[in-house]
């Protein structure tokens, strides 16, 4: 069966999310590497080199990771979602220019990490002090999503004039509120800047470093549930069509999405419990806000395993077992999503305990937290994007997906080389082994006796993850060689599983929510945050330890 | 919009599992006072070395036998870098950076806080099991991070 050709305009914007998927693809695979070598090097194996020290790489894999991997596949499958949910004739001028500023701000940051002028890591803690293009680099590429977020917006109002008091697609609703609460979390890295460039430039002499780490904490904690809710957007409204079901419940699903946009912001405190000058019953506070936002995940939780089992009755099986035979695991990108959500339920207890106020002292600033956050962008979020560039990259190409049994061999080693990293990181933290540490011998003090084969173990899952990451390169670059034109570009995504049950107009509405989001993260932190305003005490006027 | 029944038990359960675990966590900080470390004093950290009781770091005993223990964290190092306690010791530990963030760590204790310039932050531990601890940074400070420690030994 032929298709009909596809639109020079359907071809245009398919160009546009391919320009998103090669950055998102480059950024893991580089990032990997020098994952891979961090591994390596904490375990002894290996010394890196005094022109690329471990800081340096670290620096590069959390940035490339955590802002450039995942930010650029999220603007890229929301732009993909939106575009063919509501067809229709549009500019695509607003989301290339998006696409460019991401790129020039990557491109800069990226370029102070590799020549060592900016070795701060991901979170850039004043008053370490990296070089001010640093910090105008990752500036530009949170204004490029803001583009792609008015793109997404445009599009959305687009489709509501054209279709008065119809409810927007509920995969671009998905979408479209993932960039609502990216949005209110981003005013707080902007205003960061706002502090860190002037200094970092010289014009002004110091910095509240304090108000600094809670601006960076208001976006950082935040930015945890973009990348979710990116995962999320597929999990809910593409995975059900791998296997012919439906989404659970529209109602809830938009539920979901608007509980997300207004508890992912007020969160971010709890990455600060163990710091000074932020009194305890703030934190007591912001341990019930991050309570809060575990509901929705409980909600998601319900939705997608119903998705599952509603699914196995319509085959007429039932029972857990044959629920879980009725599903197709033999799919990358299901595999993917599916071994990603199981990794998540380890993330998400472990999540709780971080956030517990006084628990967190067991675990801060320990490895336990990096085997934490492997299991949650690095599992669920990471295997979900990988899993869903299978079924992408062939809808944008029109390539067939090339060694498809390859794909679903990278799923599971990635899963396993997580399941295995993040283990011994969990165990380690609990033994006091320190994250963001280059080596752990203490002068071989006894103390770290017990460290080693944990290091070990790391190591190996880390060599697990990095060989998952060659082989979806292969697949990556296999499918874009690929000579097989024949995959089909069309696209259909899930639809309720009750066509009767009705959404109640209040979970229709976005802007809204957002703006109320706003205020509950603004009324949340005034508390904290005009204590510091209110006694800065000492402006530090930076300094480069490296 | 209809929520199904056992969804509704599920969210019941998480919701509830959570007011349980607060509730813990209350009891804790307000019965055994069980809080995170906050610190509120504040410091210029260029005068940390002239500021007392930060220009003599060490162990000092109080009148009702609790002591306090003062450290300075700054690149790449603590000080004092050698302490003795005694075991059984009830020891308040304040510690202040006088440069960038670092951390201050004990591991196989629930010594666990930020020494950030400009505060001094503080936590108390009982050292009932006597032996060499470890204290280390545990926040990236630089270049010579992970030569960032110090001895205590509690006997």
């Amino acid at each position: 069966m032929s298709e009909a050709r596809p639109s020079p305009a359907l071809l245009a914007e398919n160009r546009l999310v391919l320009a998103h998927v090669y950055m998102s693809t480059v950024a893991i695979c580089l990032g990997a590497l020098f994952g891979v070598l961090q591994g390596i090097a904490r375990s002894g194996a290996f010394t890196p080199p005094s022109w690329f020290d471990y800081y340096r790489m670290l620096t590069m894999h959390g940035v490339l990771m955590a802002l450039i991997f995942t930010t650029f596949f999220i603007t890229g499958i929301a732009e993909f979602v939106t575009y063919r949910a509501i067809p229709r004739e549009r500019s695509l001028v607003v989301a290339w220019l998006g696409w460019w500023v991401m790129l020039v701000g990557t491109v800069m940051a990226a370029t102070t990490i590799l020549d060592g002028n900016a070795t701060v890591l991901y979170t850039f803690y004043a008053p370490l002090k990296a070089s001010p293009w640093f910090y105008v680099g990752a500036t530009l590429l949170i204004a490029g999503t803001w583009f792609v977020a008015f793109d997404v917006f445009a599009n959305v109002n687009a489709f509501r004039r054209a279709n008065p008091g119809k409810p927007i697609p509920l995969v671009v609703y998905c979408a479209a509120a993932t960039f609502v609460m990216w949005i209110v979390a981003t005013l707080g890295v902007v205003a960061e800047m706002g502090l860190l460039i002037p200094w970092a430039f010289g014009w002004t002499s110091g910095i509240n470093v304090m108000l600094t780490r809670m601006l960076f904490w208001y976006f950082g904690h935040p930015l945890v549930y973009f990348w979710i809710m990116g995962a999320y957007v597929i999990w809910y409204n593409i995975i059900p069509t791998l296997y012919g079901g439906n989404v659970f419940s529209d109602g809830l699903t938009r539920l979901t999405f608007i509980m997300l946009i207004l508890l992912s912001t007020p969160v971010g405190i709890h990455h600060e419990f163990m710091e000074p000058g932020i009194a305890s019953g703030w934190k007591m506070l912001f341990t019930v806000t991050t309570y809060g936002v575990a509901i929705p995940s409980f909600i998601t939780a319900f939705a997608i395993f119903a998705s599952f089992e509603l699914f196995a009755i319509k085959q007429g099986r039932k029972g857990f077992l044959a629920t879980v035979r009725a599903l197709p695991w033999n799919d990358p990108t299901f595999s993917g999503a599916a071994l990603g959500m199981l990794l998540f339920i380890l993330g998400g207890f472990g999540g709780l305990v971080n956030a517990s106020y006084s628990m967190d002292m067991l675990v801060h600033n320990t490895i336990w937290i990096v085997g934490h956050f492997h299991v949650t962008v690095g599992g669920p979020v990471a295997l979900t994007f990988l899993g869903a560039s299978y079924w992408l990259i062939p809808k944008l190409t029109g390539r067939a997906l090339w060694k498809p049994e390859l794909a679903l061999f990278q799923t599971r080693l990635w899963f396993f080389g997580m399941l295995i990293m993040s283990f011994s990181m969990h165990v380690a933290g609990l033994l006091g082994v320190p994250r963001r540490t280059a080596a752990v011998d203490y002068a071989g003090a006894a103390a770290t006796q017990a460290w080693q084969p944990y290091m070990l173990l790391a190591a190996v899952g880390g060599i697990f993850l990095f060989a998952s990451i060659v082989t979806f390169a292969a697949v990556a670059i296999g499918t874009l060689r690929q000579n097989d034109k024949s995959a089909s570009m069309a696209v259909a995504f899930a639809t309720p599983a009750s066509s009767t049950d009705t959404t109640p107009a209040l979970l229709q509405s976005l802007y809204r929510w957002g703006l109320i989001a706003l205020v509950l993260a603004v009324v949340v932190y005034a508390g904290p945050a005009g204590d510091l305003i209110r006694h800065p005490g000492y402006l530090a006027p930076g300094m480069r330890t490296w | 919009m209809h929520i199904h029944r056992y969804e509704r038990w599920w969210l019941g359960f998480g919701v509830g599992m959570l007011l349980v675990f607060l509730v813990l966590l209350a009891i804790a900080a307000f019965s055994s006072d069980i809080n995170p470390p906050s610190g509120l004093g504040q410091i210029d950290p260029t005068k940390v070395a002239q500021t007392a009781p930060f220009d003599h770091p060490g162990l000092r005993k109080l009148p009702n036998g609790a002591y306090e223990a003062y450290y300075v964290a700054h690149v790449f190092a603590f000080e004092p870098a050698r302490l003795t306690i005694p075991v059984g010791a009830k020891v308040t530990f304040y510690v202040t950076s006088s440069d960038v963030v670092h951390g201050f760590f004990i591991p196989y204790t629930d010594v666990n806080m930020m020494a950030i310039p400009g505060w001094v932050n503080q936590e108390t531990h009982t050292f009932s099991t006597p032996g060499h601890y470890l204290l280390i940074c545990n926040e990236y400070c630089g270049i010579g991070h992970q030569d960032m420690f110090a001895k205590i030994e509690v006997r």
